[in-house]
Parts: structure tokens; C-alpha cells; sequence
């Protein structure tokens, strides 16, 4: 039954694509079809997961098993998964999706191939849904390529634009990097346990020498960096937002970068036997979550600063990640907050641009709130959720993180401490520029607020963006949730928990005054004498340098004295070799001679021949 | 002195039901001639397409219904048997010719009429045949070669008598030999490759004939049960049962087309009319293979130290000679006739293992490659040029620019082809390498692997060329056919993805019914 919550946007994406312009006219009605149905079967799923005690919740569903050979022990099953993890993330997917498929209906209604778009958004929340669901990580991987495929299509949606083309081609590649770690890992699992499955790596993983799990820990890390944007695989992420904005905001915001961090939660078990390997995840996350924060605070480009938010916030649930039992529940938490207020904040800034012609740069919007209501209220609400306002959802997701933080040491604390300050000060920034301050519009520019399509999705993630938090905290309802998935240890920070979340206020609100105050005043185009830290952050932080110097330099490097080994060497030889075969092959022809006499010879020949060596052999 | 003789012979026995497939065939291909000698020319395509149809379709569920574990038996006195090996190979063979039938029933694809020549005894580009065709005859007696075929291969996979075995392979050989020689284009190749076809497959069957007496001179019977019984009990001089064996062994490695008995292949492959191409292809490829598993396995699987070695140096020609060959190839149809050498040598490989799955992944393999061989042959008839079928692989180039379902199914059995994972190809591929690499013959299987690693060259490069390459002007063009060959074409693809997607299915079943009864 689960089945179908991945086959529905399976089929509707296979119908939309296979049948073409024939399904244009529906082909939208469809696909928000698929979706939904996929949202009801899923709820309808987690109320009777919820009915049951907690150590029944889980279940596991044999769809089909793909291949087997008893005799090698080898195996594979199509099996889904269900458990109060991959439910967590199955509502969310679902529910953001649907949302956000709705809100295309108005933000694609000029495009002029909305179907192909609604098709790939269905092909990404089937395969969103197959990599959460997955009982094993092979069939783990299927989901993880078919996201990045989704991705790599959906940036480059607007394909005539070389920018898009060049940033998808960016995304799949930067994302290869990180898929070659998944593949090593699960190599590497099968060599050492024999079977890919999680509960067979769950077990196995106990007993086994240290090296396998730090080798695990690192290579499943490395594959998180790829398809979550952390540090060093980041600069992907940023290019991406050439997309059109809903797929902004469901996919490089809200779900499919948020796919590394259900990997760590999902092995559990390897990290927390390697504490080499957290301490990475955790460095990894603290150095992201400050980048994407620095990058944030120096963009103009609307996108561009958000995606730089995004690339720090999920920095925030990696390392939570990193920290073991005491962060696994609030790297979820954060992400699910996550995913409601940046989903609301991207089709806000989605809205902006459909009211000023797609324009992005934000020293050219400015006095938005009165002819854009809806907007303005629901990116408000975004802005306090994300900057941990009381009581909006971030708060608590984030003052938990920040208490796991500091009883895991001081300088993870520091990390996302100052981040939080960071993140006051750029969302302050975002909102000075956006609405607040005098509008700077170009001239033909008439601003007006969205259609009805895109407001509602907007008001209903808003709505969860300010209460997600209490009611995900409220009794510890979701700390309950998921211990018996991920394990939970309370944290025990050095300082009161009153003092912490005064100090982290406090901070907060720092950050905010500063933006106001660099944000008084904004001009029409970027100023150019600033400080370095400011051109190195609108440079990303010379992600592409460091990318192009640990990856690409090296690379062609590699690749150049490859070339001329493979030239010398290996092509020597395989030409050689191919002359060869097909010199044979030419001179084996030549055997194929036409003549009936001739074959009847080689028959009869080769006839001796078999009786004489049968003779032999018997000898 | 005749009553008491006549006394000796048992009367036999006669199992009408469970033979009915084999009867229903035989009876349809007796009712064709007589269509064809009393009904009036325009109404006999019609007529034969009924009969040729139904019978197919009536012997088709014969076999399913009759296949459970209460049909497997021993009938018609010992000298036919009806185990699992031999219903799945008898279904396989009926909706394999029954997608080949629907290609020999095409008429929409040329202009001129169906594959077939409108009078097969004209002179090949004189002046009757052009009035021939412009009268639009046709030779219909196709229709009745083509049932005697089916239910020749029927007996041929389930026959349990060396003398029942060597009639059924007459009844099956013939009427293809005058199949292949019917082509309505390129005539004078299509003659040509009838008679090679002819004299060497006679050639073929006389040693076989010969292989079958010497072992009635060692063994004292025909019957493959008591052949085996009589190789553990006898102790003759074995160069007999030695010389038997090899000759037999000729006999049949020439029907499968196993090097060095290949040579016929290409020629009649490219010369026979594409639906009779596919119908040889698909349907005896797997009949031959059928014939040859049971004689080997049953018959001979006693001595199996004795003919195994052989049989792997055969295998491992056959798939080298076959995949390097094929890349000289620069005609398609002559590529998938050394691709269906090589195949060949690949079931070889499964089929020197000896093991009841060895027997289950042959039968998969047989399965697999016989409906993605049927679906590209389709294929070929869509691609046209002014003289007939397009087959210059050159004049391919951008084909999928013109039409990217054509292309793109081809694709997909060249895929197979390679042995691709979530095709046929694959698990067809798997299942008799690791059958072989439990048989002890690693070192066959790598050779085996390096060999798909050459053929997959081949069959890539046909999808190279018709999509990563700028369309030739005045290049060949793709004709809508029929309902008939969309069918035949649609099942193909459908069974190659399915059994790629879905295989243990299919192993599950196979694997449970692999017993032969002796």
C-alpha cells in the first residue's frame, strides 16, 4: 500500500512524458492529483502508525524481490521502509510538494510548457519519496540519483538560457563528486557485510574493526556534502537557483538538499561507532552553516542571499547531526521547521519577481508591502520563524540545536551562536532591501500582489512556519517520536537553558539591529569599495576557486596525465588490441566465403575434429 | 510368420490430450493445403490467417492448461516426453511464432504486397514477375510450410526417440528451406540462401542420422531413457559411443549455429525474407536449444566428463568467433546473424553447466533472446528505402531525429542485446554465467564476459549511430505499419522490459519446472 504513495507522481510523470503535448491541457490537474493523493496516502498511513504502540510503528513492505541467487547469498528487494523517520519526511515531502505544485499552477501560467514542468516535479517527489522509503541503500541510491536527475532537469528548465544550462550541468556534476562517495559506501558495505540493507549494516556494524565505520562515516559524509550543499561541495547550490522559484523552494530549499542530513540520521549507527567521523560531520556543518551565512549577508541577488541561508541553515542540522543521540532528533526537527518557513520565504521571493518582471536584485525592490499584503505578511512571518523569534517554529528547533551544541564543546557552541547572530543580521538585511525601505523600482515595473494559487500556498506554509515549533516540542512529542528510530540523549549544556536562550536572544537581536541600521539607506546599485570579506563573500566565498583548486585543477591535472598514459599506454594497447580484433574479424570474414562448398568443408572438418578430441578426451 | 512379427510390436499408445498441441499444428498445416487447393485465390490469405490464428492460439492454451504437474508424462510409448522443459519450450515457441506470424501476415509496410514474392517461380526481375506482382498474387502457401514448421519444432523440443527427434527435424527443416527462399526483394540472394541453407542442412541432418545409428549399435535402443541405461550397463568398446556422441553433437550444434557450423547463418539470415529471418531467429534458435538440452541431458548425461570439455571449447568459439565477426558487420542484418552466433554460445555456456539451474537459465535465456531478436527484426521491416528494408547500418544516421520510437524501441533490444541491466539481456546473462561459475567453468565465463564486452561495441554502436549522428540527405524513411507487427513489436518490448524489471518471476517459475522426465 505504501507503494503507491511513490507510485502515483511515478505514473503521472511517466503519463506526462510519454504522452507529450497530448496531456498539455490537464497535464497540471494530473500531476497536483498525483500529489495530493500521494499527501492523503501518507497522512492516512502516519494516523495508523500513531494508533499503534511505538515499538509496532515500524513496518517493512516487500514490493518485489528484484533478484536473487540463493546459492551466492547475493540479494536485492524493491522493500520500502516505513517508520516514523521516513513518515516525518514522506508528510513533509508530500505536503510542502503538493503546496508548492499548486503555486506553480499561477507561478508557470505563462510559460509555455508548464506540463514538462509539472512532469519533472512529479518524477522528483516519486524519487524524493523512493530515497526516504528505501529499506536498503541501493535502492537508497535509486532515490538519490533520480532527485539529482529531477534537479539537474529543473535547473536547466529553462534550458535556452545558457546560465541555466551551464548551472544544471554545475549541479549534476558537483553532485557526481558526492555520489561517488554513496557508491564507495555502499561497496564498501557490501564487501565488509555482504548485504546493503539498513538493518543488516545496523547489526553488522557493531562487531566490526574501527576502520569500516570510519570509512563509512566519511565516504556516507562526503555524499551528504554533494547533494546537501555543505562545505567543500557547496558552490552547486547557489547557480542552482537559475531554476524557476518553485523549484527553489521545493527542492533547494525545503527537501531534496536536505537529503544529506536524512542519510546521517539514517545511519545512525555508523557515526555514532566512529567518533572521528562526527567530529567531521560536525566541523563540516560548523564551517557551512557560517559560509552560507557570510554569503547570505553580501548578495543582492534575492535567490542568491537565500540560497546562501539555505546552504548555512542545513550547515545547522548537519551539525546536529555530527553530534550524535543528543542531535539526531533536532537535526530533524530543524529540518521539517526548515522546510516550511524557507519554502514560504522562497515563493515569497518568488511572488516579488512575478510582480517586477523577474527582476532579482534587491536594490531595486523596496516599498512592497502596500501594493503586496499577502506577500509581505506571510515573508514576515518566514523572517521571524527563521531568525528564532518566540514562537515561531525556528526558535525551537534552533535554541535545541544551540543546547546540544554547547554540551558537545565551546567551539561548535560558538559556531552556532554567531550564527544565529549572522542570520539576524542578512534575513534583516533581506527585509530592509525587500519591503521596508522605499521602493527603488525600475520604471516599467508595476508591482502587484499574485494570484490566488500562489497566495494560499504561501498563507499555509506561513501558518506552519509560526506554529510547527510548539507543536512539535510541546511534551516532547517529537523527541518521543523518533527515539526509538534515531535514539535520544537529553543534552546537558554547561549553563542553564534560561541563560542560553537569553544569550541567543540577545544575539539575535544584535544581528537584527545592525541590519537595520547598515540598512537604512540603500542604493540603486551596489556599492564597489567594501571590505574583503564582503567581495570575497559575493564571490561565494571563492567556492568556485576552491572548487576549480581541490577538484578541477587537480582533475584536468589527472585527467591530462591520464590522457597521455592512456594515449601511450592504454590506447597503444587497446588500439592495438581493437586493430587486432578487427584485424581478425576482417580476415574472419574472409572465411565467410560465399561458397556452399566450402562451408560444407569446414563442417565436415570440424565434425573430425570434435570425434578426434572426444576420442582424446576418453583417453 | 507376419502375425507373430505383428505380435512383437506393442500397439501404441496415443495420449491425443496431451499431444494435442503438436496434432492441433499439424492438422491446421493439412487443412492450409487444402485451402490451397480448393479455394479461390483472393480468399486464401484471409482463410489462413483464420486457421494459422486459431490453431496457434488453441495449442497455446493446450499447453497452459495442460502443463500443471499432472501433464508431465511419457507418451506414445516412451518416444515423446512431456516434462517441464518441454511445455515451456513448447509455449515459447507458439508466441514466438505467433509474434513471427503477424510479421509473415504484414502486407501495409511495402507497397508491392507482404515479404513474400507474388510467384515464386518466375524468373527474378523478368517480365512475369512484374505482372505477378502488378496482378497482386501472392504465395500463400507460405501458410502451411509455416504450421508444419511450428509443429515440427514442437515434436523436435519434446522428443524422447532419436528417430522421432530426426523426423521432427525434417518436418521443421523443409518447410523453412522453401521459407527462406521466398523473398519478394533482393531474389536471387534469397534463392541463393535457400539452397545453401538446403544442401547444408542436409549435410547436417545425414551426420546426425549417422550419429543416431551408431548409438543404436552401441546401446540397442532409440529411446533416450534406455540409451542412458544402456551407456551405464554396456562395456563395448566406446570409440562407438564416442563417434556417436561427437556426430550427434554436429548434428544439432549445426541447427543452433555454433562455430565451427556457423557459416550457413549469415548468409541465410540476410537472404531470407525478414518475417522467415525472425521466425528462424526466434523461434527454432529456441527449438534447436530445446533439442539439443534434452539429447545431451537425458540421452547422454551420463557420459557429461566425456563432452562437457567439448562443448566449452565450442561455447568459447562460438562467442568469441561470433561477437568479433559481427564488428566487421556492416549490414544489420548480417550483425544480428553473427549476434545470434554469439548468443548461441552464450546459452552453450549455460547449457555445459548441467545443473537444474543451468537448465532454468538456459530456458530464460532462450526466452529472452528470442523476443527481443523477433522485436528488432520488426523493427528492420519499418526502416525503408525505395528498394525495400534499409539494412546499410551507415544509412542509419539520425535515425532517431526522424523517428524517435523507432529508434528508441531498437534501443532498447540492442540493450538487451549488450546485457544491460533492467533488460532481458542481463538477467538472461546472469543466470547462465553464475549457473557456469557453479558448474566450475570460470575460466568460460570470463571469456564469456570479455566476449559481451566486443559485442556490446556492436550493438552500442548501432544507438550511436541513430542518435548522436546528423541524418544523411535522401537516408532511409520509417513506415507506420499495421496493427499486425505493432503487436508483434509492442509484446516484444513488453517482455524484454518485464523480464528485465521483474525476472525472478519468470526464474521462480522456470526454475520449479526444470526436470526432465528420462
Amino acid at each position: 500500500m505504501i507503494a503507491a504513495v511513490i507510485a502515483l507522481p511515478a505514473l503521472s510523470a511517466a503519463v506526462l512524458l510519454s504522452f507529450g503535448n497530448r496531456t498539455n491541457k490537464f497535464g497540471p490537474w494530473l500531476a497536483i492529483f498525483a500529489s495530493t493523493g500521494s499527501f492523503l496516502i501518507g497522512l492516512w498511513h502516519f494516523l495508523q502508525m500513531v494508533a499503534r504502540p511505538a515499538e509496532e510503528r515500524p513496518a517493512l513492505t516487500t514490493v518485489y524481490e528484484w533478484l536473487s541467487v540463493p546459492a551466492a547469498g547475493f540479494k536485492i528487494n524493491f522493500a520500502l521502509q516505513l517508520d516514523q523517520l521516513s513518515i516525518s519526511f514522506v508528510l513533509l515531502i508530500t505536503f510542502v510538494g503538493t503546496l508548492i505544485h499548486i503555486y506553480s499552477l499561477g507561478y508557470m501560467s505563462h510559460d509555455e510548457n508548464p506540463r514538462r514542468f509539472f512532469a519533472y516535479l512529479n518524477l522528483f517527489v516519486a524519487a524524493m519519496l523512493l530515497l526516504v522509503l528505501a529499506d536498503n541503500y541501493l535502492l537508497l541510491y535509486v532515490g538519490w540519483e533520480g532527485v539529482g536527475l529531477a534537479s539537474y532537469l529543473l535547473i536547466g528548465f529553462w534550458q535556452h538560457k545558457p546560465t541555466a544550462a551551464v548551472a544544471a550541468k554545475k549541479a549534476f556534476v558537483a553532485n557526481r563528486v558526492g555520489d561517488f562517495g554513496l557508491s564507495l559506501a555502499i561497496m564498501t558495505m557490501f564487501i565488509v557485510f555482504g548485504s546493503v540493507s539498513f538493518s543488516d549494516v545496523n547489526s553488522g556494524i557493531v562487531g566490526a574493526p574501527a576502520w569500516v565505520s570510519l570509512t563509512l562515516g566519511l565516504l556516507l559524509l562526503l555524499a551528504a556534502c554533494g547533494k546537501s550543499a555543505q562545505f567543500p561541495l557547496q558552490s552547486w547550490l547557489l547557480d542552482a537557483m537559475e531554476g524557476p522559484t518553485p523549484v527553489s523552494a521545493l527542492i533547494h530549499a525545503a527537501t531534496m538538499v536536505t537529503a544529506g542530513v536524512y542519510l546521517i540520521v539514517r545511519s545512525a549507527s555508523i557515526f555514532n561507532a566512529s567518533e572521528i567521523a562526527q567530529t567531521a560531520v560536525v566541523i563540516t556543518g560548523a564551517i557551512s552553516l557560517l559560509m552560507g551565512a557570510i554569503i547570505g549577508a553580501a548578495k543582492d541577488d534575492i535567490k542568491k542571499s537565500l540560497a546562501g541561508s539555505t546552504m548555512s541553515q542545513i550547515g545547522y542540522m548537519v551539525l546536529a547531526a555530527g553530534l550524535g543521540p543528543i542531535g539526531y532528533v533536532f537535526a530533524i526537527l530543524h529540518l521539517i521547521t526548515h522546510g516550511f518557513f524557507k519554502a514560504v520565504m522562497f515563493l515569497g521571493a518568488g511572488s516579488v519577481m512575478h510582480a517586477t518582471n523577474d527582476n532579482v536584485d534587491m536594490r531595486r525592490y523596496g516599498g512592497l508591502p502596500k501594493v503586496m499584503f499577502f506577500t509581505t505578511i506571510t515573508f514576515f512571518i518566514g523572517y521571524l520563524a527563521i531568525i528564532g523569534v518566540p514562537p515561531f517554529a525556528g526558535f525551537y528547533s534552533k535554541d535545541h540545536i544551540i543546547e546540544a551544541a554547547l554540551s558537545h564543546s565551546w567551539w561548535a557552541g560558538a559556531a552556532v551562536l554567531f550564527g544565529a547572530g549572522l542570520t539576524a543580521f542578512y534575513m534583516t538585511r533581506m527585509m530592509m532591501m525587500t519591503f521596508v525601505s522605499k521602493s527603488r523600482w525600475h520604471e516599467d515595473v508595476h508591482p502587484h500582489e499574485s494570484p490566488l494559487s500562489m497566495i494560499l500556498p504561501m498563507i499555509v506554509l506561513s501558518v506552519g512556519a509560526a506554529t510547527m515549533g510548539i507543536l512539535l516540542t510541546r511534551n516532547h512529542v517529537f523527541e518521543h517520536w523518533l527515539e526509538p528510530i534515531t535514539g535520544f540523549v537529553e543534552p546537558e549544556p554547561p549553563l542553564p537553558i534560561q541563560t542560553i536562550t537569553t544569550i541567543t536572544l540577545s544575539v539575535v537581536a544584535i544581528g537584527v539591529l545592525i541590519g537595520i541600521w547598515q540598512n537604512i539607506k540603500i542604493a540603486k546599485v551596489a556599492p564597489v569599495k567594501v571590505s574583503f570579506v564582503v567581495k570575497a563573500a559575493r564571490k561565494d566565498l571563492y567556492g568556485d576557486v576552491l572548487n576549480e583548486t581541490l577538484l578541477m585543477r587537480p582533475g584536468q591535472g589527472l585527467t591530462k596525465s591520464l590522457n597521455i598514459f592512456d594515449n601511450a599506454v592504454v590506447d597503444g594497447s587497446v588500439n592495438g588490441l581493437g586493430l587486432f580484433v578487427s584485424g581478425i574479424s576482417a580476415r574472419l570474414r574472409r572465411s565467410e566465403t560465399g561458397y556452399v562448398r566450402s562451408y560444407a568443408m569446414s563442417i565436415v572438418l570440424g565434425t573430425a575434429l570434435l570425434v578426434i578430441a572426444l576420442l582424446m578426451v576418453r583417453i | 510368420m507376419i502375425q507373430t512379427v505383428l505380435n512383437t510390436i506393442p500397439t501404441p499408445s496415443f495420449e491425443y490430450a496431451l499431444l494435442s498441441p503438436i496434432l492441433v499444428m499439424f492438422l491446421a498445416a493439412c487443412l492450409g493445403v487444402l485451402v490451397e487447393a480448393f479455394l479461390p485465390n483472393e480468399k486464401r490469405r484471409f482463410a489462413h490467417l483464420i486457421i494459422v490464428f486459431t490453431a496457434i492460439l488453441f495449442a497455446f492454451f493446450a499447453v497452459v492448461l495442460q502443463s500443471g504437474p499432472n501433464g508431465r508424462a511419457l507418451v506414445a510409448n516412451g518416444t515423446v516426453a512431456l516434462d517441464g522443459p518441454g511445455w515451456i519450450l513448447q509455449g515459447t515457441i507458439l508466441l514466438v511464432a505467433a509474434l513471427s506470424a503477424l510479421l509473415f501476415a504484414e502486407s501495409k509496410i511495402d507497397p508491392l504486397g507482404d515479404a513474400f514474392a507474388a510467384r515464386a517461380s518466375t524468373l527474378p526481375g523478368g517480365e512475369e514477375e512484374k505482372i505477378a506482382t502488378k496482378l497482386g498474387w501472392a504465395q500463400t502457401e507460405i501458410w502451411p510450410l509455416f504450421s508444419f514448421a511450428i509443429s515440427g519444432m514442437l515434436l523436435f523440443v519434446t522428443a524422447n526417440d532419436l528417430l522421432v527427434l530426426f523426423v521432427a527435424l525434417e518436418v521443421m527443416s523443409l518447410p523453412l528451406y522453401l521459407l527462406a527462399g521466398l523473398a519478394r526483394r533482393r531474389r536471387l540472394l534469397s534463392q541463393e540462401a535457400a539452397l545453401k541453407y538446403f544442401i547444408l542442412g542436409a549435410l547436417a541432418s545425414a551426420i546426425l542420422l549417422f550419429g543416431s545409428a551408431l548409438t543404436y549399435a552401441y546401446t540397442g535402443s532409440l529411446e533416450f531413457g534406455q540409451i542412458s541405461n544402456g551407456i551405464s550397463s554396456a562395456n563395448n568398446s566406446p570409440g562407438l559411443l564416442t563417434a556417436a556422441i561427437a556426430l550427434v553433437a554436429v548434428g544439432m550444434l549445426f541447427k543452433v549455429g555454433a562455430v565451427p557450423f556457423h557459416q550457413w547463418v549469415p548468409d541465410v539470415y540476410t537472404g531470407s525474407p525478414t518475417p522467415v529471418t525472425s521466425f528462424m531467429a526466434g523461434a527454432v534458435k529456441v527449438a534447436a536449444f530445446g533439442g539439443l538440452l534434452r539429447v545431451f541431458y537425458v540421452a547422454f548425461g551420463a557420459l557429461v566428463w566425456d563432452w562437457r570439455p567439448l562443448i566449452w571449447v565450442v561455447a568459447g568459439l562460438t562467442m568469441v568467433v561470433g561477437s568479433v565477426i559481427a564488428l566487421a558487420q556492416s549490414d544489420f542484418k548480417r550483425m544480428l546473424a553473427y549476434s545470434s552466433v554469439s548468443n548461441g554460445g552464450f546459452i552453450l555456456v549455460g547449457f555445459s553447466a548441467t545443473s537444474r539451474p543451468a537448465i532454468a537459465a538456459v530456458l530464460i535465456y532462450l526466452i529472452a533472446y528470442a523476443f527481443a531478436t523477433v522485436g528488432a527484426f520488426a523493427l528492420l521491416t519499418l526502416i525503408r528505402e525505395q528498394a525495400g528494408e534499409s539494412s546499410t547500418l551507415i544509412r542509419w544516421k539520425g535515425l532517431g531525429k526522424k523517428s524517435p520510437v523507432v529508434a528508441g524501441l531498437m534501443s532498447l533490444f540492442m540493450l538487451s542485446f549488450a546485457g544491460i541491466p533492467l533488460t532481458s539481456g542481463f538477467t538472461a546473462k546472469f543466470g547462465v554465467f553464475t549457473a557456469a561459475i557453479s558448474g566450475g567453468a570460470t575460466a568460460l565465463v570470463l571469456v564469456g564476459v570479455i566476449a559481451s564486452a566486443i559485442a556490446a561495441v556492436f550493438y552500442i554502436r548501432v544507438i550511436i549511430l541513430m542518435f548522436f549522428s546528423e541524418p544523411i540527405p535522401e537516408g532511409p524513411f520509417v513506415v507506420v505499419p499495421s496493427i499486425f507487427t505493432t503487436i508483434a513489436i509492442t509484446a516484444s518490448a513488453v517482455v524484454t522490459i518485464i523480464l528485465g524489471l521483474f525476472p525472478q518471476v519468470v526464474i521462480d517459475l522456470i526454475s520449479s519446472a526444470s526436470v526432465f522426465l528420462r
